[in-house]
């Protein structure tokens, strides 16, 4: 192979990433465009809702709960060294609710919502489904996107939320349960150091994930019929993980550059 | 005189009717290293049943996805009521489209919905109708394919041919100016391959401006119900008549076809399995 065509084939490799970036782009904006011009937006929103929301419930409540303890005993073997074993309920709250919460809960959700987003909507694909939604005039953005997008949009800082008191229990169990931390020092430190701002940036880090993690989603799913490396159901195998990969990595990056404007 | 000449000076003399689909030099394929269709010129005429023919990969289900729409074609035309699909506005395309009814190869139902859902999401989803009268109106025309009983399953619950006719339901409830079909008989037993042409040839009856388009390898389907024919060969047309002049065309390939003739070049079993994968399996087969 010579250079000028591994030039070619560098060259034709970014032009199709940055064709999918601009279609993604798009997509997303399309997407949230017709959160506000579709009819029965509310009904299909509430049934994602369900799939979103209540049954990521009792993951969200499990991970919130050990990420809670974990951080409760490694925050105490810690602080115990420096004598100042009182500030456990800060550090646990305040990693929790700017960093963690957000996070942890992002990325289970894409693994558990995400990927089924993914799949379902891959396979809908490839068996002629979203044509038919096409050819009945029916949008399928509207129809399959949008309340996806939504129904993320208000589930994502709900289940964070749970995730970051669970989480401040998981850590009073280990700390004042288990390793005897005065109960009334655990609670003051928690009051006395988490501010409104750390609540109001750890719900911009959900909203902005929720939008992220199920743009991607629903966009590896849609265009499954797309992809150059596989097709049919290994089209939509392949969708699923590149979306979960995509996702995580993104929530990761989204997540530096939103705490450094945080800060 | 060119195909494009002849449709114009029809046009101009009243012969085409406004619900003809005219295939004007349609050259389709995905990307243009993959050439599927090549200036493919024909009409589709309103009001009847039109099959389009032909072996397996010649682009029968490609020109079909470019009548729906759904596919851009890399040249030429297609024209709808005298429209060109493909050169009007997103609105104005959308309403043409509304007058289209398809039943995909294996209905294309939402997995999520169950039968009647699926049947009555053409109204529910357009119009401000009452869910009472969009059950009635669901009923009668599951009760057109006989699917009165499975109104209330999942499409993963139904036989292949219960799917047909459940998508063939959803395809017509918004009475459609032109139904079209892919493949509507494929997969099915004799019995109820006949049943779907007698319900086909049913419908032209009873809507007999609704133009039909079937594509089909079915020839018992295509002496039941076709009016005209569209038969397609590597990528061209290499017929577009009625149903007589098909039969007694003499062109090789048709006579070959219709004759169901597999040709001089007829596949036989004759080279014999390698010794060591015959010793192999053999082994395994003991094992």
């Amino acid at each position: 192979m010579s250079f000028w065509d591994i030039c070619t084939r560098i060259g034709r490799n970014m032009r199709y990433r940055v064709d999918a970036l601009g279609a993604f782009a798009l997509f997303l904006l399309s997407g949230l465009r017709h959160i506000f011009d579709s009819r029965r937006i509310l009904p299909r929103t509430l049934r994602q809702l369900y799939v979103i929301g209540c049954q990521s419930l009792f993951v969200i409540l499990l991970i919130g709960i050990f990420c809670g303890m974990v951080l409760g005993l490694q925050g105490y073997y810690t602080l115990v060294s420096f004598g100042s074993v009182g500030l456990l309920g800060s550090a646990i709250s305040l990693t929790l609710i700017r960093e963690l919460g957000p996070v942890l809960t992002a990325i289970m959700l894409t693994g558990r919502a995400g990927s089924s987003m993914t799949a379902e909507i891959g396979v809908m694909r490839i068996s002629d489904q979203i044509d038919a939604l096409d050819v009945m005039d029916i949008n399928s953005m509207a129809y399959l996107v949008s309340p996806r997008l939504l129904a993320a949009l208000i589930s994502y800082p709900l289940l964070t939320a749970v995730f970051d008191v669970i989480g401040i229990i998981g850590g009073y169990l280990t700390g004042v349960l288990m390793l005897g931390i005065n109960e009334g020092t655990y609670f003051y430190r928690i009051e006395s150091s988490v501010t409104m701002a750390d609540v109001e940036g750890g719900f911009i880090k959900s909203v902005v994930f929720a939008l992220l993690v199920t743009a991607v989603c629903c966009y590896e799913g849609y265009m499954t019929h797309k992809r150059r490396d596989s097709m049919g159901p290994e089209a939509v195998g392949t969708a699923t993980t590149e979306a979960v990969v995509a996702s995580c990595v993104l929530i990761l990056a989204a997540d530096y550059v939103l705490t450094s404007m945080l800060l | 005189m060119d195909h494009r000449e002849k449709s114009r000076m029809q046009e101009d003399s009243g012969k085409v009717q406004g619900w003809d689909i005219i295939l004007d030099d349609l050259t389709a394929g995905y990307g243009k290293q993959h050439v599927v269709l090549e200036r493919i010129n024909a009409t589709i005429p309103a009001g009847k049943i039109t099959v389009i023919l032909g072996g397996s990969g010649c682009g029968k289900s490609t020109l079909l996805r470019h009548i729906i729409g759904l596919s851009k074609p890399l040249g030429g035309s297609i024209r709808i009521g005298g429209h060109d699909l493909f050169a009007l506005k997103s609105e104005t395309f959308r309403q043409l489209r509304r007058q289209m009814g398809v039943l995909f190869q294996d209905g294309a139902l939402l997995g999520s919905l169950t039968v009647a859902d699926n049947v009555a999401l053409p109204l529910s989803e357009h119009l401000r109708l009452s869910k009472k009268v969009i059950a009635k109106e669901v009923r009668r025309v599951l009760s057109m394919v006989e699917l009165d009983e499975a109104a209330g399953l999942f499409p993963h619950e139904l036989s292949g041919g219960m799917r047909k006719r459940a998508g063939l339901a959803r395809a017509i409830i918004a009475n459609p100016r032109i139904l079209l079909c892919d493949e509507p008989t494929s997969g099915l037993d004799p019995i109820t391959a006949a049943r779907m042409d007698a319900l086909l040839l049913s419908m032209h009856r009873r809507f007999p401006e609704m133009t039909i388009v079937c594509v089909s390898h079915d020839l018992q389907s295509l002496e039941q119900i076709a009016e005209h024919v569209i038969v397609l060969k590597d990528g061209a047309c290499l017929f577009c008549g009625n149903l007589i002049d098909l039969q007694s065309s003499r062109h090789p390939y048709l006579v070959q076809f219709l004759a169901r003739d597999g040709g001089e070049g007829t596949l036989e079993c004759g080279a014999t399995m390698q010794p060591e994968v015959a010793e192999a399996l053999a082994r395994w087969l003991r094992s």
